[in-house]
């Protein structure tokens, strides 16, 4: 379905360094001990699928995926806002924000 | 492009989401108004929006057991009996929400007007995400759902295990939800639209991408699987369920729960049933998996929340198989019907368990171990008849809700593909783990009628009335099934 003539770079390779971020943000989730840096992995991979909806959008010439975009920008400001408070809360009380040293339940 | 009209908005069809929407926001700003040893005031108001809402549902089951189907928001939105039937479960489990909070958030010294605000939010995320008729509604309606909830876990900020439940909820559910974005990119990249009748057509077509589109299915699998706590997605369910103040569990093991059932049914019955064998035996591995698992680490359980995380991830495979059986079209409404009451009953049965549960809580939030309910049979004793049923209903025994739930469940997935040696081996499987779970089940009514003990519970008006709803619901749906699975029967996508 992707049409890859009259693109000075072809949609696909904007959907190839999409999987590319997303796999990045991955690993880094799946990595890091730092809540900060899990969190930014985790952005980076909404934004790698916000890369893969603007290709798409731009090959369909359709502008629904575009609108897309701001859902999930406007909904990744909104984490940041709950996320941050959180990590801030966490920090305040234990004086760190290494995810393996939040083991407080077990079971 | 046409700009929308007003019929194609069709505001009706949604007025008990803009209910609770447009009273979460008033009630947002009025809370500033009340004075803080009279925080109660807002629950109150919350309560009067949710039976508002309440009221006009009940108008609406009457209109659309009529005309079927109305569509919204120029079709982003489908209302429809099974959207119908959710949102009655959404809206009443609201309503214990705030009722189970009456109580418990001033007695434990956390008592704030946004818990209830929240707690309509939320709500406002399952409503529509049971009528997402796209992909992106399902996106904001998952979002809406969530972020309020990972709010609410840590909402006994001062106590180190809440703060720690928030956190992991948030990072993990971010993480989830990145796969669902992901999953939905791949899915418009590969069908070129995000509505759900759309990819059922294009998935039909020969322009389709299927590599991409089925890769796509699989990562939006992944983020849903998040929501229902499915095995291998289920890790942060034990931590959060434990750490999260006892009102906010029990809402969010039976909303959220039923709202991730809701949007996986959507998306695909509505928009997979080309490949509905490759996901229907996807899904079943899943519910067999789920039901292994969490009735088996359930055994070994002595905190009380966590050992209703575990169950719930068990139950959670029971929905699953009802789920797989749903992939052929003609036992399609059957199978809906089995999982919404299923999701009904076990509604029921846990906000009931939960409610027990914040009974027997002290102040300072312990309280929660299994040993606790010692000599509760001799203090309390309609109380520990009440969590007996209860206990009963969630193994599977005969008079309860939880029986009924399972046999349909069960006879859904044995007609789905007759001979089918999957589906016939997670149907056994689930047999044998209701079996299993027997175990840690019929220990609690063990410690609270054969073990001596202070018994000490708290039970004051609120608490007592869902108490005995909850009971007399879960006692309703064991013996006279059949009108309630009627109804939840007809409630199948149009």
């Amino acid at each position: 379905m992707l049409d890859q003539a009259n693109f000075l770079v072809p949609p696909i390779y904007y959907v190839a360094l999409s999987g590319i971020l997303f796999i990045l943000g991955m690993v880094g989730v799946l990595l890091r001990r730092n809540a900060i840096l899990i969190f930014m992995s985790v952005e980076l991979m909404l934004n790698s699928a916000n890369l893969a909806f603007v290709a798409f959008a731009r090959s369909f010439l359709d502008v629904n995926g575009q609108v897309f975009v701001f859902f999930v920008m406007t909904v990744a400001a909104v984490e940041v806002a709950v996320g941050l408070a959180l990590i801030v809360a966490i920090f305040r009380t234990r004086r760190s924000i290494d995810i393996d040293e939040l083991h407080s339940m077990e079971g | 492009m046409q700009l929308p009209i007003l019929e194609s908005i069709n505001l009706m069809a949604v007025l008990p989401v803009l209910i609770i929407a447009g009273w979460a926001c008033v009630l947002l700003v009025f809370d500033l108004l009340i004075p803080r040893s009279r925080k109660h005031w807002t629950a109150w108001l919350a309560l009067v929006g949710l039976l508002g809402a309440a009221v006009a549902l009940f108008f609406q089951i009457g209109h659309f057991a009529r005309l079927g189907s109305e569509a919204a928001f120029d079709g982003m939105v489908t209302v429809d009996g099974f959207s119908i039937f959710l949102q009655v479960v959404f809206v009443l489990t609201a309503i214990v929400g705030v009722l189970l909070a009456l109580d418990y958030l001033p007695r434990h010294g956390i008592e704030r007007g946004e818990y209830y605000v929240l707690l309509l939010f939320t709500t406002i995320g399952m409503m529509i995400m049971s009528m997402a008729a796209d992909l992106i509604v399902v996106f904001v309606a998952l979002e809406l759902l969530s972020i309020p909830l990972y709010i609410l876990s840590g909402f006994a900020g001062m106590r180190e295990t809440s703060e720690e439940a928030a956190l992991k909820y948030f990072l993990l559910g971010a993480f989830a939800s990145s796969f669902l974005v992901y999953g939905i990119a791949l899915t418009y990249g590969g069908t070129g639209t995000t509505r759900l009748t759309g990819i059922a057509q294009a998935v039909t077509s020969d322009a389709l991408n299927l590599p991409l589109t089925t890769v796509g299915m699989g990562l939006l699998l992944v983020g849903l699987g998040f929501k229902v706590a499915a095995v291998p997605f289920h890790m942060w369910t034990p931590d959060v369920y434990q750490g999260a103040p006892t009102p906010v569990t029990a809402f969010m093991s039976v909303g959220a729960k039923a709202g991730g059932f809701a949007a996986l049914i959507r998306v695909l019955v509505t928009a997979f049933p080309a490949i509905a064998s490759e996901w229907g035996t996807l899904i079943a591995v899943i519910a067999g998996l789920t039901m292994l698992l969490g009735n088996i680490v359930a055994i070994s359980q002595s905190n009380i929340k966590r050992m209703l995380a575990y169950s719930s991830i068990a139950h959670a495979g029971y929905i699953l198989l009802a789920v797989a059986a749903a992939q052929r079209s003609e036992n399609a409404s059957f199978a809906i019907g089995a999982v919404v009451f299923y999701l009904l009953a076990y509604a029921l049965t846990n906000l009931g368990a939960f409610t027990v549960a914040i009974a027997v809580e002290r102040d300072d939030g312990t309280g929660t171990e299994i040993d606790d309910f010692a000599g509760l049979g001799k203090t309390r004793p309609w109380m520990a008849l009440a969590m007996a049923l209860f206990m009963l209903s969630l193994t599977g025994m005969p008079i309860s809700g939880g029986l009924v739930g399972k046999v349909f469940v069960f006879q859904a997935a044995l007609q789905a593909v007759p001979g089918d040696p999957l589906l016939l081996a997670v149907v056994i499987i689930g047999v044998l783990t209701s079996v299993v779970s027997a175990f840690y089940y019929l220990k609690v009514i063990m410690v609270m009628y054969m073990r001596e003990g202070e018994g000490k519970a708290v039970l004051p008006l609120a608490l007592k009335t869902v108490l005995a709803a909850t009971a007399f619901g879960t006692l309703v749906l064991g013996i006279i099934p059949g009108p309630v699975f009627q109804m939840a029967q007809r409630a199948m996508l149009k």
